[in-house]
């Protein structure tokens, strides 16, 4: 993993405001017991992973905030592996259930790194009084999300423990796919005028849950936009000579400046937990570089932003289930924003901004007005606001 | 998309701001008393687009940000009680007590949940006869309305076993406390457009005749913020002081009469403390006589807390507009929303918190 204090120093022109770099010799000095933003995907969920997790397991990832982890096979190749636990209140939902969501969230971990997804396995704790009819629609969603996704499900695991609640269930999945030769993705192969696209309209799926949420049901259209992005990446990944390799790409000379570091796709993040502003604010930071984008350019439906501004949440902070960020070269930005357009999830496809070589790891928002604001990680979970 | 980006638009905005500039012929100070209209003033850079003459100063208008220590430290151990259901808005989970905050109430066993109405609340009482459901009842005029019908509902329901925790603060004794400052170096207020709502306007014409300054209802949006602005310009540069409403299309003078009608029945006025200020006269409601056996001040008896405020915080100073967030030593140092020291640091709409997550960029060294 990258050193956090050197996260941090790349702060630099704010100076003392650093929010980035401070350890302490007690991990989690603030709670000595778990509280539910340890789980919401922002500063909490990540400090939870640095100061207790990864001292513990000793070896540390070269990159902890990537969604999956690419390991070289000792036969040859590189193997993309991630896992993911799904926990949803209700289980489900307008457009579909934990159970798509735990086979297209693992599936979309593993595509971004440039991989296509194999098989996955499946482990299931269910809660007492949890009505089988319900279960069986789960997992039906399942088969049919792994058949869209081209993968397989190929074991798993059962536990019942006591209801806590009202008979929910907590669903695990791993998975791996191959990486093909010369794919390198990631927020290290970033440069200064590299282009950030967005692959759809934010804020659906998150909003499209909270719409079912107990004592805050809201009328709505909103579903959610649960899918495999596998064949979006393997798309955009085809659609320019050199892309996604870590090399000098073949007859494609960058105009950039800084356009070393090859040509095409530099890295993919699907926006899930912590939404959009997560997801730059992660390749931010990994890169060390600035990212600053445009509000007006990153679409929001008209429900979603209705509902986000009823309940006081931000949109870009909402999680999606089938959308991606994608950092691209410029040379290629035109090409892979055509390419995706040409993808049914893609089609709606945007360019919202570029990396910089100023505020290094952290990202600006050019605000509709024409003035910036800095665009910070969701601390834990989204709430809504008092009025 | 209506009232998002009607309100919202980029060219709209242009003209204002150059109205502004050609008006502005001298520096002023208008203070936007509500933690919303900051929220807004902050996210989309308004105040770095003003002509230099034109100061904001941020009020005190962020009902988490002024409920009392005291009152927070209150909730936390009625929330910790065994029999205890605590009910509140998501954003008063993470506000530090004296020593802890909900969420850790919550983690250590306590039963502490996020409601989106007050009326929520009333419900789960309804379902959980053997439990004490407690709603934490705090806010401006705004959010009086649902908290006070908490009350109505679970007494025409005879439910026993609901009761509110109220901190409810006022606006305008609050405006008056900053108008008659001798520190105050506000030249014209913004009043809260949602507050009005409810209130009506009435209440603000003895204020602009009383102190002379020009009060102007304000919206939320970054076109109704400077709307709200461009008239309190145009008053101050023609030496008037006048109650106006740039807000019509939620306000009107006499607000929501059917509101009005459960306040009076359900508060009554009392003396107020303001986390960070102090008590203001008369800037409170508690409730009234007839509903006080559902006060949860009463039901469950409180004692032995020690109440310590952080010596270092200084959102006092920020809630009453004499500093700006990133002038206290303690911004973005050891004061976070991580590990904030106030709940000015905590609400989304208070002030250091704007000012953290939206501007620390432009926060000098050294600051």
């Amino acid at each position: 993993m990258s050193d956090v204090h050197d996260a941090g120093d790349v702060v630099g022109p704010a100076g003392p405001v650093d929010p980035v770099a401070w350890t302490c010799p007690v991990p989690l000095r603030d709670h000595d017991r778990i509280v539910s933003g340890h789980g919401g995907g922002g500063r909490l969920s990540k400090e939870l992973v640095e100061h207790l997790f990864l001292p513990a397991f000793g070896a540390a990832p070269d990159d902890p905030s990537h969604d999956s982890v690419v390991l070289p096979m000792p036969t040859g190749g590189r193997l993309a592996f991630s896992t993911d636990s799904y926990v949803v209140t209700p289980v489900e939902f307008p457009g579909g259930s934990i159970g798509d969501l735990a086979v297209n969230g693992t599936v979309n971990d593993v595509a971004m790194s440039g991989a296509v997804p194999i098989a996955l396995s499946a482990a299931f704790v269910l809660e007492e009084g949890l009505e089988l009819a319900v279960l069986g629609r789960i997992a039906t969603d399942m088969g049919r999300a792994a058949r869209e996704a081209g993968v397989r499900l190929v074991t798993g695991d059962t536990k019942v423990v006591e209801a806590r609640e009202r008979g929910g269930l907590t669903i695990t999945t791993a998975g791996f796919g191959v990486v093909p030769d010369g794919v390198d993705l990631g927020p290290h192969r970033l440069r200064a005028g590299d282009q950030v696209l967005l692959s759809g309209p934010i804020g659906q799926h998150g909003m499209a849950i909270m719409s079912r949420r107990e004592g805050l049901e809201f009328a709505s259209e909103l579903a959610t936009d649960s899918a495999a992005l596998t064949g979006l990446v393997q798309t955009m990944l085809a659609a320019v000579p050199g892309a996604g390799t870590s090399g000098v790409s073949s007859g494609v000379s960058s105009g950039v400046s800084s356009g070393s570091g090859g040509g095409g796709v530099r890295a993919l993040r699907d926006a899930t937990r912590g939404g959009f502003a997560a997801v730059l604010c992660e390749l931010a930071e990994g890169a060390g570089l600035g990212i600053e984008y445009d509000e007006r350019a990153v679409p929001v439906p008209p429900d979603v932003a209705a509902a986000c501004a009823f309940l006081g949440l931000d949109p870009t902070h909402v999680a999606n289930e089938g959308k991606l960020v994608a950092v691209v070269a410029a040379v290629d930005a035109e090409v892979v924003l055509a390419a995706m357009r040409a993808h049914p999830h893609g089609r709606e496809a945007v360019r919202v901004g570029e990396v910089v070589d100023d505020h290094h790891g952290i990202v600006v928002a050019r605000t509709g007005l024409g003035a910036k604001r800095v665009v910070d990680l969701p601390l834990g979970e989204q709430l809504p606001r008092i009025c | 998309m209506k009232y998002f980006d009607e309100f919202n638009d980029p060219e709209l905005a242009h003209r204002q701001f150059a109205a502004i500039a050609e008006r502005v012929t001298r520096p002023w100070a208008i203070m936007e008393v509500c933690g919303g209209q900051t929220h807004a003033i902050v996210r989309n850079g308004i105040d770095q687009l003003l002509p230099d003459e034109v100061e904001l100063i941020h009020g005190p208008g962020c009902p988490v940000c002024v409920t009392p220590l005291e009152t927070i430290d209150k909730a936390l151990a009625i929330a910790a009680r065994p029999e205890v259901i605590f009910c509140s808005f998501g954003d008063m989970l993470r506000v530090p007590g004296s020593h802890r905050d909900l969420h850790q109430v919550r983690s250590n066993g306590g039963d502490v949940r996020v409601v989106y109405s007050p009326l929520d609340a009333v419900a789960l009482a309804e379902a959980n006869p053997d439990k004490q459901v407690v709603f934490f009842g705090i806010g401006f005029e705004t959010t009086a309305p649902a908290n006070a019908m908490t009350v109505v509902q679970a007494r025409a329901r005879g439910l026993a076993n609901f009761s509110l925790l109220v901190s409810h603060v006022l606006v305008p004794p609050a405006v008056a406390a900053i108008a008659s400052s001798p520190t105050s170096r506000v030249n014209a207020f913004l009043a809260a457009g949602h507050v009005c709502t409810v209130m009506g306007t009435g209440e603000y014409g003895p204020l602009v005749e009383r102190f002379g300054v020009p009060i102007v209802v304000t919206g939320f949006e970054p076109l109704d913020v400077l709307e709200g602005i461009r008239r309190a310009i145009d008053q101050l540069e023609d030496g008037r002081a006048e109650l106006d409403n740039a807000y019509p299309r939620a306000v009107s003078a006499t607000g929501n009469r059917a509101a009005q009608a459960v306040l009076a029945e359900v508060f009554e006025v009392c003396d107020r403390a303001w986390r960070g200020i102090g008590t203001i006269p008369a800037s409170g409601w508690r409730l009234s006589e007839a509903y006080r056996d559902l006060d949860a001040e009463v039901r469950f008896e409180v004692a032995d807390l020690q109440v310590e405020e952080s010596p270092l915080c200084r959102s006092g100073e920020v809630l009453q507009g004499l500093l700006k967030p990133h002038e206290c030593e303690q911004f973005g140092t050891i004061c976070t929303p991580r590990r904030p020291l106030g709940a000015t640091m905590v609400s989304s709409e208070g002030a250091c918190a704007a000012y953290y997550q939206y501007r620390r960029l432009d926060v000098p060294q050294g600051a």
